[in-house]
């Protein structure tokens, strides 16, 4: 499984996110590939979850995979919480 | 002695090598297996090289964009953009920015561990960019060798702690949390634009009730909208130059399709520059936050600036809009002094104005990120301006450093050398 971390540029705040999901992973004990990269990139890149913040995630939708939306990328219990929801419906959990 | 001398002067004098043997020490500090840190190591260095690369291909699009500026409008055209100059630099300082950008880290930690300002600096990029901007201020100034990353170091890991200190006050009223700091060398625009909201707005009438168009989203595609924005500026100069002047660089080609063609070649560079400064950070940042951490209790990640942008989206948008306007404004006024006249770039206004537009609507609403943003916005427009001078040869390079912090720090180091060294 790969998971698709998204921002602007693919500098900073996508990968404070990965950071963050690869260390939930962990304690979730679930097994994935998390990178992170630019806006535009991420259209020609295939992942089977792609995670950005709300003010861009629109534009994330229709490539191909499940989106999920962050409210706020500093907010660990929303991403474990949708992360484990996104698991259960693609089956992984 | 002949191995050591292959070893000082063949291998570490390479500033690929450099850079990833920085990584290989954070890999085998966090006790990676062999194969990680082989892999690791590779990637870094080739990252290092990719960075190296887009140089090639920016530069050859400033330089006809420059020679169609100068010809058309009689001055110099400046376009700012961080990723370019750091491309070019590396040329000359990537050995020094290697070494500064590595011990400025350690003097982040230490700085971290044992006074009350506990953040620890993780936007990345930024601290290879400010290392490689201070190892050619140094330079420029007269210094080299072990006393130019010793003070470089020393500075970098200083400004790492200080400008997280100085936003976390308006960090606090925008996130509701005083866990988390803010890490990107913007602040000094922000910080005005913060108490500009708190003196001339008002908190009550927050930007958040307002409904903007959503059309401008596609320019958070940064490749997009640099090449969106350079292809205006490039089709304005090469009219402004004619169709002659600029059909004699193309070899023949048409002059708006070579002016659009370069624009997007430009956006290109700078896209390979990008790919190549993640790959450095790859392995070098989660390295440097893993280490922190362990070593300094209650740190405080300083993040890079969209943190800000979910907490307030028409902010980000309004800033972006009132910055980018204010940069339009100051370019007509730098071209009316005949000064080298700074280029408003999409990125910095995007994000550095966005990042403007939420901290003065934090502390003045809607009047708050409209002139807090508009103040920042001269301020990157008028700051390039005064550190290009202490630049040295990097100064010539038709591109600069955009956002506040590096004017504020390069002016201030350029200067105080001058003091001591002339």
């Amino acid at each position: 499984m790969k998971i698709l971390v998204v921002c602007g540029s693919g500098l900073g705040s996508s990968f404070m996110m990965e950071m963050s999901i690869k260390s939930i992973l962990k304690e979730m004990g679930v097994n994935a590939e998390v990178t992170h990269t630019d806006l535009g990139s991420a259209k020609a890149e295939k992942a089977d979850i792609y995670v950005g913040t709300r003010d861009i995630t629109s534009q994330l939708e229709g490539i191909g995979g499940e989106v999920i939306s962050l409210k706020s990328m500093i907010d660990k219990e929303d991403m474990k919480r949708q992360l484990e929801e996104t698991f259960k419906k693609l089956g992984v959990l | 002695m002949s191995f050591f001398k292959f070893l000082m002067y063949d291998v570490l004098s390479v500033p690929a090598v450099l850079v990833g043997l920085v990584a290989l020490v954070g890999l085998l500090a966090q006790k990676k297996s062999a194969t990680d840190c082989i892999k690791g190591t590779i990637k870094t260095i080739m990252g290092f090289i990719i960075l190296g690369a887009g140089a090639g291909v920016v530069v050859g699009a400033l330089n006809h964009f420059s020679e169609m500026f100068q010809y058309g409008f009689g001055i110099s055209g400046i376009v700012p953009n961080n990723e370019a100059i750091v491309s070019i630099a590396q040329k000359a300082f990537g050995k020094e920015m290697a070494l500064i950008m590595f011990f400025g880290m350690i003097v982040n930690i230490i700085i971290a561990r044992f006074t009350k300002w506990k953040y620890i600096f993780l936007t990345g990029h930024h601290t290879l960019y400010m290392g490689i901007m201070i190892a050619a201020i140094l330079a420029a100034g007269g210094m080299s060798g072990v006393s130019l990353v010793a003070v470089g170091s020393l500075i970098l890991g200083s400004v790492m702690v200080f400008f997280p200190a100085i936003a976390q006050p308006f960090m606090k009223d925008i996130t509701g949390t005083d866990e988390v700091a803010f890490g990107h060398f913007g602040t000094t625009g922000y910080v005005i634009a913060g108490l500009i909201g708190k003196w001339f707005g008002n908190k009550e009438k927050s930007t958040e009730e307002m409904e903007l168009p959503k059309a401008l989203s596609f320019l958070r595609d940064t490749p997009v909208a640099i090449a969106f924005t350079m292809g205006i500026i490039f089709i304005i100069s090469a009219i402004a130059a004619g169709k002659e002047f600029t059909e004699g660089l193309s070899g023949g080609q048409n002059y708006i399709v070579f002016s659009i063609i370069q624009a997007i070649t430009f956006a290109a560079g700078v896209f390979v520059i990008l790919q190549g400064v993640r790959m450095v950070l790859a392995e070098i940042v989660p390295a440097f936050k893993g280490i922190a951490e362990k070593l300094v209790p209650n740190a405080k990640p300083a993040l890079d600036c969209p943190v800000v942008f979910p907490y307030a989206p028409t902010a980000v948008l309004l800033g972006f809009l009132s910055s980018f306007a204010a940069g339009v404004i100051g370019m007509f006024i730098l071209m009316a002094l005949g000064l080298p006249v700074i280029i408003p770039g999409v990125v910095p206004h995007f994000f550095c104005g966005a990042t403007a537009g939420v901290f003065g609507n934090a502390t003045g609403g809607r009047r708050g990120a409209i002139l807090g943003a508009f103040v920042h916005g001269l301020l990157i427009t008028f700051l390039p301006v005064l550190l290009m001078p202490v630049l040295g040869n990097l100064g010539y390079a038709n591109t600069t450093f955009s956002d506040a912090d590096f004017g504020v720090v390069g002016i201030l180091l350029g200067n105080i050398l001058k003091i001591f060294v002339h």
